[in-house]
């Protein structure tokens, strides 16, 4: 049975295997290859991706769990050629090193500002995704940075 | 001093050659400055990466504009594109080398973008018959800012010069005349012209052959300066491609089951079942090495899986019945191997240094301090984890992989398919990390075998479990410090003896006498500073494959020079610092190792004197706090930690302040290094809190990122770090923040608590001591 859901804003539908990751989807079907994978096994976070709003690692979501929902990836963050507040900060704070976790970084740290727009320190580091260049204190400052930056946004709309 | 034009160093053996050797070759002319026009053997085998058509302006994709000179494109409206040569892990080399031609091009850097340039060899000439097009194409052993420091500010002076040479013949004035400045030439009549109307007529003019006059240090804007990550917009939005998102209509997705065991094989595979499993077209046999002889292409025999997309070739393996063949190491087990460790430092090792007379001072000296240290097996773990994507086409190939040795990468394709090495065309994506595991190209040997086998094009994943069960690790090794004092605690004879398992292990052309020089750099410190010092060496003997880790053997031995130190100062009852300061004041001296061919214990005295006053070294320090510090000369450049720790109830220790120094002559991009100390300390730490491949019964029991817990965030201090203005010729940065961090951390262990970290991981042994001391 064909299983329909959207990935950032685009409809779609996908007829094969129901207890396939949605990570291999996202990559081997609908080539929103920002979504990277790491481990498979949920522990690193390099494939989170929003669903209906909420981060969620997606090697460990079969697609089957995405019908009838909104799956972001990266791609979908930015609103047009406006950047996520966070992707503004990552670039200001020169954050990525080699740059291959730094998508699921950006998710989860969008998840956390959705949730918590002003989040303390602990609120910060407790984040769990995994970063193999060591680049945490850059995230930290960049995620300090894009949730005063949302607050600038709001204040100038 | 670590320029290097020989293509026959391009694999990680002959790299590690020159590692070893330090040897100098002077970067050839030839390749450099042979005209770049046509891109080898472009093929047209799908849509996989658009090929970086550097020399051809009319492919669709191409920036428009006018090549001037060999890294340099000049549109129309001035916007400038400069070629990067080297594979980008990270390191920030993307960012730095181009930085280093648009210096000398003066160009301004807001109109500069960057392109990643393929690998780029140049055929006939002189034997090997083979050049680099433009200069070693690497990413290994902190070479790139070294190599490349004259010869790409050289690249830029010279596309200036014919953008100069262009303006002088359209105004007919002579060319003293004229200048430039931020990519307009200007006329002493106050007349100019933007680089971009030049262009044309620029790229017209024959590349000088001459060396041409480079700015002084003072006039640099550009180099000195902090500048982003060139990628970082890509890499934010989602656009940048790593070599695991290559993908072309035709391709089949393989996966491969590796042999467990320590140098086995496949005794016997049924494939019925995967092959009943939609999606799965193929199921092939993997020959790999027999027994411990070289590898020379992939690590181990298995049986590989090919299907439509990844989810079937993994339902495929899974499905998979293969029965394994022993390689005879069955018996191999962590235990077995520290067991091994401690009856060979029982007894005397290989000599590798002897200065002095150590026994007459032992013979006379009542003052005797000793310690043994120990370093696990550790894995790269880069996060994408390795794997290529090859299409061949009866006699031309496309290799697209996440490299370190794009090189080696077309050697061994050739190796393996006989296509002419000019036909086997290597494109570089963004690399997901190196930490020295891309440095071999098993993993490309293996897309270009299963390629050959199958007939298709093919994209070869790893998961994370086959990366941490199937690496090059970093050498398991223990090593015995000893050392005598007089009556002022300074040491008068020293003795070093490493038992470890030697990284070049099965690695072609390298004599079993030979083995010690990878784990043993005998002009590190404290080498010609005690003067009587013996340096010993044993091998361990292992199954598991093993190679160059970040920053090689300087993290095994920093951790346990810089421990010993801490160890001698405490039982001379001195000052950590003071007895630092004493020793490091000492005239430079010969360093016959990479990274040679000079040390300066001065300037690593400085970066002390630099962490030990930002850290507050003599200050009242809050109740269960302790300060450690730490210093190492590693690949040319100068580092030193010290950090701030208590150690809590629980025995986990909490980093209050990290603050990193470091001395890597004239600083490139500030805004990059400092981002590879920061990056460097947090490797460093990561790997000395929790991190080893366990073994048992001859294979890795470590499974997956549960197994081989990386730092995160909560647990990563930031670090301060200081970057010495220096204007000495540079060296990389990529590798120096890592040794001194674990010794840093546990001399702050010991200061605050009394508890000294002697093995790592740390793992739950502070827990366990802290325990017992309040049982």
């Amino acid at each position: 049975m064909a299983i329909e859901f959207v990935v950032n804003g685009k409809d779609m539908t996908f007829e094969g295997d129901p207890e396939m990751p949605l990570l291999w989807y996202l990559r081997d079907h609908a080539q929103t290859l920002g979504v990277k994978y790491g481990c498979g096994v949920g522990a690193c976070g390099a494939c989170t991706v929003h669903l209906d709003g909420g981060a969620v690692r997606s090697c460990s979501v079969p697609v089957s769990a995405a019908a009838g929902r909104k799956v972001t990836t990266i791609e979908g963050l930015a609103q047009g050629d406006t950047l996520h507040a966070l992707q503004r900060a990552w670039i200001e704070e020169d954050v990525p090193q080699c740059g291959y976790c730094q998508a699921g970084q950006i998710m989860a740290a969008a998840d956390l500002l959705a949730r918590t727009p002003d989040p303390g320190d602990d609120e910060i580091t407790a984040l769990t995704n995994l970063c193999r260049c060591g680049t945490y204190p850059r995230i930290r400052k960049a995620i300090r940075r894009a949730a005063g930056l949302r607050k600038a946004d709001e204040v100038k709309a | 001093m670590n320029a290097h034009i020989r293509e026959d160093w391009e694999s990680a053996d002959a790299f590690e050659a020159l590692m070893k050797t330090g040897e100098s070759i002077r970067f050839g002319r030839r390749g450099f400055l042979k005209a770049c026009a046509g891109a080898g053997g472009g093929l047209l085998l799908g849509a996989w990466l658009p090929a970086a058509a550097w020399a051809d302006a009319s492919v669709a994709g191409a920036h428009p504009g006018a090549l001037v000179g060999l890294f340099v494109r000049i549109g129309r409206d001035g916007k400038i594109v400069i070629g990067a040569r080297s594979p980008e892990i990270g390191q920030g080399v993307k960012t730095s080398l181009p930085m280093l031609i648009a210096e000398e091009l003066d160009a301004d850097w807001d109109m500069v973008s960057v392109e990643q340039l393929p690998l780029g060899l140049v055929f006939g000439g002189p034997p090997p018959g083979v050049a680099w097009k433009w200069g070693p194409q690497g990413a290994g052993g902190s070479t790139n800012i070294p190599d490349a420091w004259q010869e790409l500010r050289q690249a830029g002076a010279r596309a200036r010069r014919m953008l100069l040479e262009a303006a002088a013949k359209r105004w007919d004035v002579p060319l003293d005349q004229l200048r430039t400045d931020k990519g307009r030439v200007l006329g002493a009549d106050g007349r100019s012209l933007g680089y971009g109307e030049l262009a044309d007529a620029a790229a017209a003019i024959p590349v000088p052959t001459a060396d041409v006059e480079l700015k002084k240090p003072e006039a640099f804007r550009i180099i000195g300066t902090p500048r982003r990550v060139v990628d970082a917009e890509d890499i934010v939005t989602g656009k940048a491609r790593y070599g695991i998102d290559t993908m072309a209509p035709g391709t089949l997705v393989a996966v491969i089951a590796r042999c467990p065991l320590f140098e086995g094989g496949v005794k016997r595979f049924d494939a019925t079942a995967a092959l009943a499993i939609p999606g799965v077209r193929q199921v092939l046999p993997l020959p790999g090495p027999k027994g411990s002889e070289p590898i020379t292409q992939n690590l181990v025999a298995g049986v590989a899986v090919l299907a439509d997309d990844t989810w079937a070739a993994l339902k495929g393996r899974k499905a998979l019945k293969i029965e394994w063949e022993s390689g005879g190491h069955d018996a191999e087990s962590t235990q077995s191997l520290d067991a091994q460790c401690q009856r060979l430092l029982a007894g005397k090792g290989q000599v590798v240094r002897n200065d002095g007379d150590i026994d007459a001072v032992l013979k006379a000296s009542d003052r005797l301090i000793e310690a043994t240290y120990r370093v696990p097996f550790v894995a790269h773990a880069p996060l994408e984890p390795p794997g290529a994507c090859v299409a061949i086409d009866k006699d031309s190939m496309r290799i697209v992989a996440s490299m370190q040795m794009p090189g080696g990468a077309s050697r061994m394709a050739n190796a393996i398919t006989g296509i002419d090495r000019s036909k086997i065309e290597v494109i570089m994506p963004r690399v997901g990390g190196g930490f020295g595991r891309r440095l071999s190209n098993d993993f490309v040997a293996e897309a270009v075998l299963l390629a050959k086998a199958s007939g298709k094009p093919v994209k070869l994943m790893w998961t994370r479990e086959d990366d941490l069960a199937h690496d090059f690790f970093r050498p398991f090794g223990q090593q015995h410090l000893s050392a005598t004092l007089d009556g002022d605690g300074m040491p008068t004879s020293w003795r070093q003896h490493l038992a470890s398992a030697s990284k070049y292990h099965r690695r072609p052309d390298v004599k079993p006498e030979e083995l010690w020089t990878a784990e043993l750099y005998p002009d590190d410190f404290p080498a010609g500073i005690v003067k009587n010092l013996r340096v010993e060496w044993s091998a361990v003997h292992s199954g598991m494959t093993r190679g160059s880790w970040r920053a090689p053997a300087h993290t095994a031995n920093a951790f346990a020079v810089e421990s010993f130190i801490d160890e001698i100062a405490h039982a001379g009852k001195q000052d950590p610092l003071a007895l630092r300061l004493k020793l490091l004041d000492h005239d430079t001296m010969d360093y016959g190792q990479h990274g040679g061919p000079k040390f300066s214990p001065r300037r690593l005295r400085e970066v002390v004197r630099i962490v030990a006053e930002k850290i507050g070294w003599q200050r009242k320090l809050p109740k269960g706090h302790g300060l450690g510090i730490a210093s190492h000369f590693t690949f040319g450049g100068y580092t030193a930690h010290a950090m701030e720790v208590s150690v809590g109830k629980d025995g986990i220790p909490v980093i209050h302040r990290c603050v990193c120094a470091v001395d890597v002559g004239q600083p490139v991009n500030p805004l990059g290094i400092e981002a590879q100390m920061m990056g460097g300390t947090i490797d460093g730490l990561s790997t000395a809190m929790d991190l080893e491949i366990r073994i048992d019964k001859g294979r890795i029991t470590t499974g997956n990122f549960p197994d081989y817990p990386l730092l995160r965030s909560a647990r990563a201090p930031d670090v301060e770090v200081h970057i010495v203005a220096s204007r000495e010729s540079p060296s990389g940065a990529g590798e120096m923040g890592i040794p001194t961090a674990a010794p840093a951390l546990a001399n702050a262990i010991f200061a605050a608590c009394g508890i000294r970290i002697r093995r790592l991981p740390i793992g739950k042994q502070l827990v366990e001591a802290v325990h017992a001391k309040r049982a």
